[in-house]
């Protein structure tokens, strides 16, 4: 869901522009934390999440009605290391995408990291934390948080475009949310799967490192 | 299962086995939010507008001079996923700050 250049108006765009640099700024605070209390060294883990979250997203899998969705790897990078490094992992690839292969606006950037960036792993980390304490399943929890993740950036970008006046709130937020809750699904699938994979693999140990 | 020797090495091959092996595979369908305006009928929006930056040297990851559609995805795939990844590193190492 790469907002492109247009779709919003200039005061939208620059407005979360704005915001997002004020989230950045915090994330950072407590990026600096978690970087330097860690000791398994897990900077290079960081690098090689944001790679591959790069290339899954190129891979578009077809849903309905001629519609595709793409990986989106926020639940993924918050798993692993929690939602403020999943700002920035998810920050440098919509910047890498935006400048390098015009997925996404530059002036809506703001926006997309907004989106993807921080509703995305923050409603993770809050649905997969509320349906654990509940169901008492963290499979279960982790596939639904994904698909969370989706699901409410889609409607963040829906807000986000009724604000703008491109498309009124109504149907958008319906059509976006229906969409995106199939893609969460696909969402979902994939970052159980390569969770599982990078832990059968011996690539990381513990699901979950707390922030 | 001490299958791999780096375990980094393990995870970074298996992003590169997913660009070359799948993503000339990938869908060419539009995507959620691009099926939405093309439904409400904001599509055009997007590509009427002048864009803020015309400098992406490889626009819907495909470089201009490599005619096969397949060379050119997993070409650009993996130049971003080097860059993705050495950007993340450097953020995260800046992040670090000096040691004593």
């Amino acid at each position: 869901m790469h907002i492109p250049d247009g779709f919003l108006s200039l005061p939208v765009s620059l407005g979360m522009i704005g915001v997002t640099s004020i989230v950045g700024v915090i994330s950072h605070r407590r990026l600096k934390i978690f970087i330097e209390k860690d000791q398994s060294n897990i900077v290079p883990l960081m690098g090689c999440s944001a790679g591959f979250i790069f290339a899954a997203q190129m891979l578009n899998f077809p849903i309905l009605a001629g519609t595709s969705g793409h990986f989106l790897g926020a639940a993924f990078a918050t798993s692993l290391f929690g939602p403020f490094a999943a700002f920035f992992i998810l920050s440098c690839v919509l910047v890498i995408q935006a400048l390098f292969f015009a997925d996404g606006g530059l002036v809506a950037l703001g926006a997309n990291i907004f989106c993807m960036g921080f509703v995305a792993p923050w409603s993770f980390q809050i649905i997969r934390q509320c349906i654990e304490k509940v169901t008492k399943n963290s499979k279960i929890a982790l596939f639904l948080g994904a698909w969370a993740s989706v699901f409410f950036a889609s409607l963040a970008c829906s807000f986000l475009l009724a604000l703008s006046g491109t498309a009124p709130l109504h149907p958008t937020l319906f059509m976006m949310g229906s969409v995106h809750a199939l893609i969460g699904i696909g969402e979902g699938l994939i970052t159980a799967s390569a969770l599982l994979f990078l832990q059968k693999a011996n690539v990381v140990q513990v699901l979950e490192t707390k922030l | 299962m001490k299958f791999y020797k780096n375990k980094y090495a393990a995870f970074f091959l298996l992003s590169i086995f997913l660009i070359i092996c799948l993503s000339p595979f990938a869908s060419e369908k539009p995507d959620g939010l691009e099926w939405v305006a093309g439904i409400k009928g904001f599509l055009h929006r997007g590509e009427e507008n002048p864009s803020f930056w015309k400098f992406s040297p490889m626009p819907d990851y495909a470089i201009s001079f490599i005619s096969s559609k397949a060379l050119t995805t997993i070409l650009s795939g993996l130049f971003g996923l080097l860059l993705t990844t050495a950007m993340t590193l450097l953020i995260c190492k800046c992040s670090k700050g000096k040691k004593n």
